[in-house]
């Protein structure tokens, strides 16, 4: 079966990880041609066909797809749609933004956030915050995915696909870029990172959210915060993890004044191994953590990053 | 009104805003999975308006209170329950209301694209220049339903907002985006998703639900609209997902970090 997977690409640039994550899923279920739309996405597309087990790389290159704008994004993947029977991407924030678009056009539904491919027409996804597992079998003509990339292991290197230039299928104009604010960082990607240092509102302030930087910096971390810490402007937005934020699944999951809320829990339970820092020894993050300091985090935080 | 501005200004720019609200399990309810494997256990548990749709109540009535909106319509496709839901949006400050019975069951979930069909003949028969609906459904978290309804309407849409001004024929809609924010203007009529950020829902008054309870509370069917709402996704089944165990409790910074050591973890 013939599936096409949306790569996720950002200022002209393919996120390899995502996509290589996307592509493992798309992979169990059939021949996957990878689209890169863009405006000027050749170097995506170039790094798509690298991939291992891509089978060929369609490249829309057109001003219209410069910002993912999900309108003329969801009209290109349905001109595109009549030669596939699965239209994947990875759940980001753009595909969450563009597939139900595509698919509500195509009169199919879509399938978000899928953990598992039990086959071409089955798959797991969490529902409930992750307190529960749904296998769900489509009985729609084709099936529009979006793959949770924390539980696919990335493909690998290898692959020399042929990459083929696809016309734009227009712009409707119904919206328009105005600006991104986007905050540079040398630090990891907080959805691929080996290991992420996460604050909530017991850090009480911005500024000492600089303790959870600090370690963070020390252990080659991610930052990551829980919705409380957003909501209060300790953090940024596009740091909180878990259910209506992002999921992660480092080696290392560090909760710092964090109390472990099922929505906080739904992004990281996954984790392989969780340390929670939290000065209340009842606190439910405590039940999930293999190993939990109950300490004040302004003492414990600073002497962790010293001994580091 | 503000002298200067000529009388059919107002009214030429207030409308109409739809608020589509889902009736869901409460979001500090611990949910349990039935143990055949059929679902989760919605009998006699606390269930709530859809935490994501009460901001975008509360951002529709905002939008009533700052003149840019005449009318506040809240819509709720599932089970008769749902009349609950709605009577909270009445009491926050919708004006009417209208209860779509698409399910006799509680457990029956409805599919986005069977509600945003549903949507989109409401939408017809309304004529609402903005719809404004939640991100996301804390039981299904699906993520469609905006975005869906959006498409069948050949609409702009705004989805996951953290910000919105509506200025004419315009609106300027911030986003949360894995990178950060971006802010896209779209053309109205509109679909807007809210996300957290957006606003802080009041609380309802115990006069204003007193008060709700005589305001008019519509009730439809599926078939009223001619929606087909059979599944296209069969669930094939619910399970428990595999639990952590808890581990152990460290006596100090040291011992963290002796036995992070030890795991290989740093
Ligand atoms: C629709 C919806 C979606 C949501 N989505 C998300 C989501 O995606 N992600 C998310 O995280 N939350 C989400 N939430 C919010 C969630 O329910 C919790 O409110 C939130 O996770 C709590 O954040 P917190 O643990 O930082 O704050 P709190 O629960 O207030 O916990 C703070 C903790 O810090 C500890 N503490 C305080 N001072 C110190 C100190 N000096 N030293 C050590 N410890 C200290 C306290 O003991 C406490 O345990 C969502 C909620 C809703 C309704
Ligand atoms: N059955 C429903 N009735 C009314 N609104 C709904 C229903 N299902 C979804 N919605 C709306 O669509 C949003 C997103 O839901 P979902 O796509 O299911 O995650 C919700 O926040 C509601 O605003």
């Amino acid at each position: 079966m013939a599936v096409l997977l949306l790569a996720e690409v950002a200022g002209g640039e393919l996120s390899v990880d995502a996509t290589a994550k996307a592509l493992t899923a798309a992979k169990a279920m059939g021949d996957v041609t990878v689209l890169c739309a863009g405006a000027g996405c050749g170097g995506a597309a170039e790094a798509a066909a690298k991939l291992d087990g891509v089978s060929k790389v369609l490249c829309a290159d057109d001003a219209a797809y410069g910002n993912g704008l999900a309108e003329p994004m969801a009209d290109l993947l349905v001109s595109l749609a009549g030669d596939y029977e699965h239209i994947v991407a990875p759940a980001t924030s753009s595909a969450k933004n563009i597939l139900p678009r595509a698919a509500a056009l195509l009169d199919v539904m879509v399938i978000s956030d899928v953990s598992a491919v039990v086959d071409a027409n089955t798959f797991e996804r969490p529902i409930y915050a992750g307190n529960a597992i749904q296998t769900v079998k489509s009985s729609d003509a084709k099936k529009i995915v979006s793959v949770r990339t924390s539980t696919f292991d990335a493909a690998g290197e290898g692959g020399s696909a042929a990459v083929e230039a696809v016309a734009a299928a227009g712009n409707a104009g119904l919206s328009e870029w105005v600006e991104d604010k986007v905050a540079e960082s040398d630090r990891p990607e907080l959805t691929s990172a080996g290991v992420v240092v996460s604050g909530g509102r017991g850090v009480g302030s911005e500024e000492d959210f600089a303790l959870i930087e600090k370690l963070a910096d020390k252990l080659n971390a991610a930052v990551g915060a829980s919705r409380a810490a957003v909501d209060s402007g300790y953090a940024p937005n596009d740091w909180q993890v878990g259910q209506t934020g992002k999921v992660v699944a480092p080696d290392l999951y560090v909760a710092i004044g964090i109390s472990g809320a099922i929505q906080h829990l739904a992004g990281m339970k996954d984790s392989k191994i969780i340390v929670a820092i939290n000065k209340d020894e009842e606190a439910p993050i405590f039940q999930v953590a293999d190993y939990g300091l109950v300490a004040d985090l302004f003492a414990a935080v600073p002497e962790l990053t010293e001994k580091l | 009104m503000v002298s200067g501005v000529a009388p059919d200004f107002e009214e030429k720019h207030a409308m109409k805003v739809l608020v589509p609200v889902k009736r869901v399990i409460d979001y500090n309810v611990k949910v349990r999975v039935k143990a055949d494997g059929s679902g989760v256990d919605l009998a006699n548990v606390k269930m709530s308006m859809n935490p994501f749709d009460e901001i975008a109540v509360e951002q529709a009535i905002r939008l009533k209170e700052a003149g840019k909106a005449e009318e506040v319509v809240a819509v709720s496709i599932g089970v008769k329950q749902a009349q609950e839901t709605l009577r909270t949006a009445l009491a926050m400050g919708a004006d009417r209301a209208i209860l779509v019975i698409a399910a006799d069951d509680v457990h029956q979930d409805i599919e986005p694209l069977a509600v945003a069909k549903t949507l989109k003949a409401i939408v017809d028969e309304e004529q609402p220049g903005l719809v404004l609906a939640g991100k996301q459904a804390i039981d299904n978290d699906m993520n469609a339903t905006g975005q869906m309804l959006s498409a069948l309407l050949g609409w702009s849409q705004g989805a996951f907002a953290s910000e919105l001004d509506i200025d004419g024929d315009n609106a300027v809609v911030t986003r949360e985006v894995d990178g950060g924010l971006q802010t896209i203007k779209v053309k109205m009529p509109t679909v807007v998703t809210v996300d957290l950020r957006l606003n802080e829902p009041r609380y309802a008054s115990l006069p204003n639900i007193m008060k709700a309870k005589k305001k008019p509370l519509d009730e439809k069917t599926a078939a009223d609209y001619g929606v087909d709402v059979s599944p296209r996704l069969e669930i094939v089944s619910t399970t428990e997902p595999e639990a952590r165990k808890a581990g152990e409790i460290v006596g100090s910074v040291d011992e963290l970090v002796a036995k992070l050591k030890e795991a290989g973890a740093i």
